[in-house]
């Protein structure tokens, strides 16, 4: 009788052992799984970096630290130089900011402070669609709809408005192409708007309604509440979104492409047309013929690599800091 | 008293002038929306036919369709997010789940963020210098790689975002009946943040069906019809590309079709992305 029952709890104990150590096994596997595809995505942002590295390696060691100085892009003496596509994506990144900063804060103001409670979700929603459109559709929209609206209306009249003004009528000198630096800081700024925006507005609802409301108490206006209560309590947010539409802007790639003319010159005017790392590389890399040539389009790709890198690195920086105060 | 009366009226048409700008502001943002919707819709309208999406791309001009393009886009797409979806899960599950507040976590968070962010050119150039470079040529496989290493971000930021919601009471309740650390994580934590990660999944999608740059030099274009992964293969967007900065008139029209397929496609997966996590805020 006893020894049946013992037989039976000994069976019973091995299956349940057995159990056990299949838990054991199976959750180790799953753990493993998931452990290495977490490093995984370490290994493609190391991967992408040194295969970029090794990529423009022979420009890079044949042009040394002059290829950051050099004007001259001359496939066919081989001769290459960054400075043009750097001056372009600085030039046309930095007006982006400077155009979309000021109207996606004010969008955010809208969202947070003015707008009816209803229209709140469908506006938000609206523009961060504009978020979701490919980069492809602003560029053809730029090239056939943005580009000869400016080229026919906004651009003669600039231009004559300034003739004759020192700086401002070399800023804007013509002839009036359509494509050029401008018109590509403007899709910019139109594309780096939703991001801007969307960020901005998340760091205003971290505002504590207190703090606002202790100011509405001892009698500020709206505004006032917002430049001296809200804004100041979400200035590293509000940093941290530019920084990141700053990288956006930056690698923006197929909407410049489309606008900017692809010319290797830097000049004065802003309706000129020039070139951006991006668009250097879509434009060239597949008809690059020699080594060199490739070479030196991967190190342009490096550069922009290195130069978004530290922009993304300090906006997620700054972006963590109010996260870790909010959740404190 | 009067210079107190003007000093109120002063402040508050400071305040109406710049709360006007803010109206402003919002208005411009939603008419850029319109006009660019508008001019998508009027131009792409107007070769949308039945040839589009029956007909290969055709030579200058001649008439013809987006068939072997909108075909490539979607196989590439496909293998982008087959490929992209499991590694970024896992991903994801790591970071909630089993090193939830481990070191490694922290910084795959961090540079996941900023992979998030990244100029996808510089994706594509990986790729060229990964796959294409050592294989000798472009081929659509080394595109849907390209895509899927967009695609890895997405759904790990999502993943994690999405599980780290989970109340850990309904974690707690899973353990104490004895289940082990997967099976928790995943009859429970996947079941309850299942529509979040399909969610992320969808914005995948949206992400890379427009996305151009990382296709120009891995999968590169085909004027034909080709469904072979190891030779290049078109896609829409860089047919777009292509057709929209020729010269020729058939071509730009299809390019317009081609961009009004697309903006449809990603317009449509964002909605209904937000719409399925809409539901979870009610709820």
């Amino acid at each position: 009788m006893t020894a049946v029952s013992e037989a039976a709890t000994s069976s019973a104990l091995r299956t349940r052992e057995a159990t056990v150590r299949r838990f054991a096994v199976t959750d180790m596997v799953f753990r493993t799984a998931t452990r290495l595809s977490a490093i995984l995505v370490l290994v493609l942002l190391g991967g992408v970096a040194i295969s970029l590295v090794a990529g423009s390696w022979e420009a890079l060691s044949k042009f040394g630290f002059s290829f950051l100085t050099t004007e001259s892009w001359n496939p066919v003496t081989e001769n290459f130089g960054a400075l043009a596509p750097i001056y372009g994506t600085i030039v046309t990144s930095a007006i982006a900011i400077l155009i979309a900063v000021p109207i996606g804060i004010g969008i955010a103001i809208f969202l947070t402070e003015l707008c009816p409670r209803p229209l709140r979700r469908p506006i938000g929603i609206a523009v961060e669609l504009l978020a979701g459109i490919p980069s492809i559709i602003y560029g053809i929209w730029g090239l056939f709809v943005f580009a000869p609206f400016l080229q026919t209306t906004v651009q003669p009249f600039i231009i004559s408005l300034f003739h004759g003004i020192p700086g401002l009528s070399s800023l804007f000198a013509g002839p009036p192409y359509g494509i050029g630096l401008l018109t590509s800081s403007l899709i910019l700024a139109i594309m780096v708007l939703p991001f801007i925006t969307s960020i901005t507005k998340d760091v205003f609802d971290t505002v504590p309604a207190v703090l606002k409301e202790s100011a509405y108490g001892i009698g500020c206006t709206t505004w006032e509440v917002t430049r001296r209560v809200t804004i100041p309590y979400t200035r590293i947010g509000i940093m941290g979104g530019v920084m990141l539409g700053l990288g956006r802007a930056l690698g923006e790639t197929m909407a410049v492409t489309f606008v900017i003319g692809n010319a290797h010159r830097i000049s004065a005017s802003l309706f000129a047309p020039g070139t951006t790392i991006s668009a250097t590389i879509a434009n060239e890399f597949t008809e690059a013929d020699g080594n060199l040539y490739t070479s030196s389009l991967v190190s342009l790709g490096l550069i922009l690599f290195i130069i978004t890198f530290i922009i993304l690195a300090l906006a997620r920086y700054m972006l963590l800091r109010i996260d870790s105060r909010t959740g404190a | 008293m009067s210079t107190a009366a003007s000093l109120h009226q002063s402040r508050k048409r400071k305040n109406a002038v710049m709360m006007t700008l803010c109206v402003v502001a919002a208005g411009i943002g939603l008419a850029w929306l319109a006009l660019i919707l508008g001019a998508l819709l009027y131009k792409g309208l107007s070769g949308v036919s039945l040839s589009v999406f029956t007909e290969m791309t055709p030579p200058p001009g001649d008439a013809g369709g987006l068939l072997n393009a909108i075909y490539g886009s979607i196989v590439m797409t496909i293998i982008g997010i087959v490929v992209g979806t499991p590694i970024g899960v896992l991903a994801g599950t790591y970071m909630a789940e089993y090193g939830r507040f481990s070191k490694l976590t922290t910084v795959v968070r961090f540079i996941n963020d900023i992979l998030l962010s990244a100029p996808s050119i510089i994706i594509g150039l990986f790729v060229y210098e990964l796959m294409v470079r050592p294989m000798g040529h472009f081929s659509a496989i080394a595109g849907a790689v390209a895509l899927s290493i967009l695609v890895i971000p997405v759904v790990v930021r999502t993943t994690e975002d999405m599980l780290n919601l989970v109340p850990n009471a309904l974690r707690e309740a899973g353990t104490a009946i004895g289940a082990p650390r997967w099976v928790v994580i995943r009859s429970v934590a996947y079941r309850a943040a299942l529509s979040g990660i399909v969610t992320g999944i969808l914005l995948a999608i949206a992400r890379i069906s427009g996305e151009t740059a990382p296709l120009l030099f891995t999968a590169l274009n085909n004027q034909f019809w080709s469904s072979n992964l190891n030779a290049p293969m078109a896609s829409l967007p860089v047919t777009i590309f292509q057709f929209a900065l020729s010269p020729y008139e058939e071509w730009q029209q299809l390019a317009w079709t081609g961009a009004l397929i697309i903006t449809l496609t990603v317009l449509g997966l964002s909605i209904i992305a937000r719409s399925l996590t809409g539901r979870r805020e009610d709820r």
